[in-house]
């Protein structure tokens, strides 16, 4: 097993880091109809993006502040895959051979149930985004759709889903994605994040895993509060 | 100052404005046409403003927003002056937007409107082209429509804050082949340059390089292969760019 500390702003993480709306199943079957009606007027062509930016990105073991005017946050567990060949309209199998690895990923969210607008002052507070620990090298993770991941609460694990149930399976995202947004060495996108997803709030220790990637564990403290 | 970054001789280089020319760090003064422009700044995160002008929301829709309307970019998306952007075989609109593109200039956190001049190293113009057919619901707009590859032209140059006395109040102007098709002033923007660093900075950490694009006035028309759109703001710059096919 090849694997490597990732650190967020370091040379193997330089680049954009891309989640992923409704690359899940269960979040087009919790919708239903309500896709076809107004403000979403029918469901999405291509892959729907959004960006976790740079003061997002936090190591594993960082306490990750929750702001004063925020009660609870949504523990996004996802895959993360790093790129290591840009992709430009690239197809699956040139995606796949571009994959440097895996790492794990909070997508922390304010949970929000309008899916209309890019979500910024819900996704993009200050140490939302917790990636690590480590980048595990693409050849020793073959098979990626077969993982399962799961988000833990102070030690418990609140959700388990399985990557079998995205709806562009890794590499089919990463060429559909490239066709309108070129991918670059360094960038991070997240797979996706199950709508099961358990919520926690300052006090609480949020943690990710996936076999093979370890843990990605991370306390969640009060505004205000000494962060160690 | 004017600052530019370009490639030039085989290295990427910063030059600077001289007298309708570029000046190198060694002295020497060459041809805008014989370099490379790139993007001025090194971009962090890429902010960009929606419905920003009265008249332009009133164009594209129904009411102006409360709030600003923001949404993220990636770097992907920009290419520097005297450089060229790709239309889709399958656009039916594909219009471009002339801005005022603020670049940040230390970290900011909780800055209020009255010291917001503080935190901001300079201005740039940004063309913030849209392929309007391909809008749609979810985390709008998205990125098939505003963060395609080629389709942000920023620059030609940062220029440093203290060139710029009011940014509150400059002309944008676009023409495409030569003819006027956009007029503005950042006056009748609805959340102007201060209030944005106050609302970004009261729920996230701004870092020096990221850049907000604070939306266009009225006047975006469709623009086809072979166009040549200069947008251009007073004081600031007039960025050249070029439509092409996008190729299959």
């Amino acid at each position: 097993m090849t694997s490597v500390t990732l650190r967020p702003g370091g040379p193997l993480l330089s680049g954009a880091v891309y989640g992923c709306l409704l690359n899940v199943q269960d979040e087009l079957d919790r919708l239903g109809d309500a896709i076809n009606e107004a403000p979403y007027n029918g469901a999405p062509t291509g892959p729907v993006m959004y960006v976790k930016t740079p003061n997002t990105q936090v190591a594993d073991g960082t306490p990750v502040v929750i702001p004063a005017d925020v009660d609870q946050v949504r523990v996004g567990a996802t895959l993360g895959v790093v790129i290591k060949d840009t992709l430009t309209r690239a197809s699956a199998d040139q995606a796949r051979a571009a994959i440097a690895g895996y790492t794990l990923v909070n997508d922390l969210t304010v949970p929000h149930d309008s899916l209309f607008r890019q979500p910024l002052k819900r996704k993009c507070r200050d140490g939302f985004c917790p990636i690590g620990p480590a980048l595990v090298d693409a050849a020793d993770l073959p098979d990626p759709d077969s993982l399962t991941v799961r988000a833990l609460v102070n030690g418990e694990c609140r959700q388990e889903w399985r990557l079998a149930e995205l709806v562009r399976p890794v590499a089919t995202l990463l060429a559909d994605i490239s066709d309108f947004t070129s991918l670059y060495p360094g960038d991070l996108i997240l797979v996706g994040v199950s709508p099961s997803a358990p919520l926690a709030g300052a006090g609480d220790t949020v943690a990710v895993e996936i076999d093979g990637l370890g843990r990605l564990q991370n306390p969640l403290v009060a505004e205000g509060e000494n962060a160690r | 100052m004017k600052q530019a970054r370009i490639a030039f001789e085989g290295r990427v280089q910063q030059a600077w404005e001289d007298n309708g020319k570029l000046r190198l760090a060694d002295g020497r003064r060459v041809e805008e046409t014989e370099v490379v422009w790139l993007p001025p700044v090194t971009p962090g995160t890429i902010f960009a403003l929606g419905l920003n002008y009265a008249d332009h929301a009133a164009e594209i829709a129904s009411k102006a927003p409360e709030e600003p309307m923001v949404f993220l970019k990636g770097a992907n998306t920009l290419v520097g002056h005297r450089a060229f952007t790709p239309r889709p075989a399958d656009a039916t609109n594909m219009h471009y937007e002339c801005e005022l593109a603020i670049v940040v200039g230390k970290p900011a956190r909780n800055v209020a409107k009255a010291d917001a001049y503080d935190y901001i190293a300079g201005y740039t113009v940004a063309n913030d082209y849209a392929v309007r057919n391909y809008l749609e619901g979810f985390y709008r707009p998205n990125f098939r429509i505003k963060s395609r590859d080629n389709c942000t032209p920023i620059g030609p140059w940062l220029v440093d804050a203290a060139d710029i006395p009011d940014p509150m109040n400059l002309r944008l102007t676009t023409r495409v082949n030569g003819e006027t098709t956009q007029e503005g002033s950042t006056k009748d923007m609805i959340f102007d340059v201060p209030f944005l660093i106050e609302y970004f900075s009261a729920f996230m950490t701004l870092q020096p390089g990221d850049v907000i694009l604070t939306g266009t006035p009225k006047g975006t028309v469709n623009v086809m292969p072979g166009d040549e759109v200069v947008t251009e703001i007073e004081g600031v710059g007039a960025l050249h760019n070029t439509i092409i096919e996008r190729t299959a």
